[in-house]
């Protein structure tokens, strides 16, 4: 019973990552691996920020900034150096491990001595768990607003567009580079901010934080699109944020039903290949229906 | 209106996949002409359509649009002057964004997005006034997804997103190839009626000779890349397809080989 606010807060804070990934796997139509370095980028140039004495708000931001970087590098790769997008997704990666261990100065920060977005308000009578879930849900309700109207704008539409079809948007005259770079730009900074929250929340950063994030977060669109739909672009928002928090109550179900944790990777590999492999699945079943039936 | 000199473009030089695709194109439109374009498979139709759209650069020649030289401009930045409908009926859409979605957006063509709301409300009257001419009752389905539409309705919309904003040059590549017949007679009878009434200059690409003939006020037909025969006006409209035969005969010392050409 004492788990449930801890994961829905994870679930709120690991879903902008979630939202990030929506962009580039589901907007874009591009599997961005930028994201296994950007998360940890935000959690080291936020921590690093803090522990030099920045406002932890603010660092957030820096957080954000160093993740459109991230962004544009990756974009700069696949648009204009026209090397395949999965390929430039991991060069970033890669470089990012390096740049991270930079920022930090070396693999692991503590913050549990400095002032976090989650105790600088230091109101009595609340938990730091509660806390958590407070800041993480506003930050996510205003980040989801914010991405429901920036998407809804003619620039945002035209992101849109190029990942559904990038000859009819080239045809209306839209720079399908730009839009490519503007939206791995975006992705990136909410992946990076993600990083930011989560490393204040657990106290710390750590340069190998980012593996299996990319994971994770498709875990987490997928259960959202199944459970929650994808009518309109402000149902699929709402259900990527569902599907990061439903993913953290399965991971704290089986942890509690004894798995071990070191099987946690494998275990949400296997969950998003099954989920990936379903419309497959769902045919072959529905052919082998109508061939009996016939 | 375009003016094209002497383009050339070869593919993959210097390997084993060369392909000589243009060799020395040139084509002076004036403003409301309406040419069809007709060739064999690998005459060059589809490279020349796409060398005026942009899609690739060419190797040599000029391309003007208007008055403005736009050879070396890329593919986006020519959208501004040229509405496109292409031969895949998927090809013009975004499947996954709703019928009013794709209209704001082709109302926007060749302008730079801004932050304003993409698709406002008070958009919606026009594009019902735009929609209902095509009788296909879209004007009652502008929140629908456009993937849920037929072929036919797709190229039609596509038609209509073409010219929304007035292209100063349309070209529309085999658009009716991938319909069935009585859709494609339908998309081929709205393409006359906008292009006629409104009198813009108009290159479309066709597999279908008697279409070629019937539709436009001049027609030209590519062999290797080269143009073989140009006809307009008078002459035109008296050619039958037995004429177009013999000329193409006389002119390029062979019979024609392609079955989809003659079949149709």
């Amino acid at each position: 019973m004492d788990l449930i606010i801890p994961t829905i807060s994870q679930g709120l804070l690991w879903s902008l990552l979630a939202i990030g990934v929506y962009i580039t796997f589901r907007v874009l139509d591009i599997a961005d691996l930028t994201v296994e370095g950007s998360f940890p980028l935000g959690a080291a140039v936020a921590a690093s920020c803090m522990l030099g004495g920045m406002n932890p708000v603010l660092s957030i931001f820096v957080a954000a900034f160093a993740g459109m970087l991230a962004g544009i590098v990756t974009g700069f790769l696949c648009t204009k150096l026209k090397i395949p997008a999965l390929l430039a997704g991991i060069l970033t990666m890669i470089a990012l491990y390096s740049v991270n261990l930079h920022v930090m100065g070396k693999a692991n920060l503590s913050l549990l001595n400095v002032e976090t977005v989650f105790t600088m308000f230091g109101i009595p009578d609340v938990t730091l768990s509660n806390m958590v879930l407070v800041i993480g849900a506003a930050v996510v309700v205003f980040t989801g607003v914010l991405c429901y109207w920036f998407f809804g704008t003619e620039i945002g539409a035209s992101i849109r567009a190029t990942g559904c079809n990038p000859h009819m948007i080239r045809a209306n005259g839209i720079n399908t580079d730009i839009t490519v770079i503007l939206g791995l730009l975006i992705s990136n900074a909410l992946v990076a901010v993600s990083g930011a929250l989560v490393a204040q929340a657990n106290g710390f950063a750590d340069v190998g934080m980012g593996v299996g994030t990319i994971v994770i977060g498709l875990a987490s669109v997928i259960i959202g699109e199944v459970l929650f739909g994808t009518r309109s672009f402000k149902n699929c928002l709402i259900s990527v944020i569902l599907g990061s928090i439903v993913y953290r109550a399965v991971i704290a179900i089986v942890l509690q039903m004894g798995m071990p944790p070191n099987d946690l990777k494998l275990f949400t590999a296997i969950l998003v290949a099954a989920a990936l492999s379903m419309p497959l699945c769902q045919a072959k079943l529905k052919k082998r229906k109508v061939a009996q039936d016939a | 209106m375009l003016k094209i000199e002497n383009i050339k473009k070869t593919f993959n030089p210097g390997t084993i996949t060369e392909k000589v695709a243009l060799r020395g194109v040139s084509l002076h439109l004036k403003p409301g002409d309406f040419v069809t374009v007709i060739g064999g498979n690998g005459a060059g139709k589809s490279t020349l359509m796409n060398a005026i759209a942009g899609t690739f650069k060419v190797d040599t020649g000029k391309i003007v649009i208007d008055g403005k030289d736009i050879t070396k401009l890329p593919e986006h930045k020519r959208a501004k002057y040229i509405g496109r409908v292409f031969q895949d009926p998927m090809m013009g859409t975004a499947a996954n964004m709703q019928i009013e979605e794709n209209l704001a957006i082709a109302s926007r063509r060749g302008q730079f997005p801004t932050l304003r709301w993409s698709a406002p409300e008070a958009q919606r009257t026009y594009f019902r006034e735009q929609l209902k001419p095509l009788n296909l009752g879209l004007e009652d389905r502008l929140e629908s997804k456009v993937g849920l539409l037929s072929g036919g309705q797709r190229q039609a919309l596509t038609l209509l997103m073409a010219t929304m904003v007035e292209p100063k040059l349309l070209l529309l590549d085999e658009h009716t190839a991938a319909l069935d017949p009585k859709t494609a007679a339908q998309v081929l009878e709205l393409t006359n009626n906008i292009v006629n009434s409104r009198k813009l200059t108009t290159l479309m690409i066709t597999h279908n000779m008697r279409d070629a003939l019937a539709c436009g006020n001049r027609l030209i037909m590519l062999h290797e890349g080269k143009i073989l025969i140009d006809v307009s006006g008078e002459e035109k409209k008296s050619l039958t397809i037995k004429d177009l035969l013999a000329m193409f005969e006389k002119a390029a010392g062979s019979e024609l080989n392609s079955d989809a050409l003659l079949l149709s």
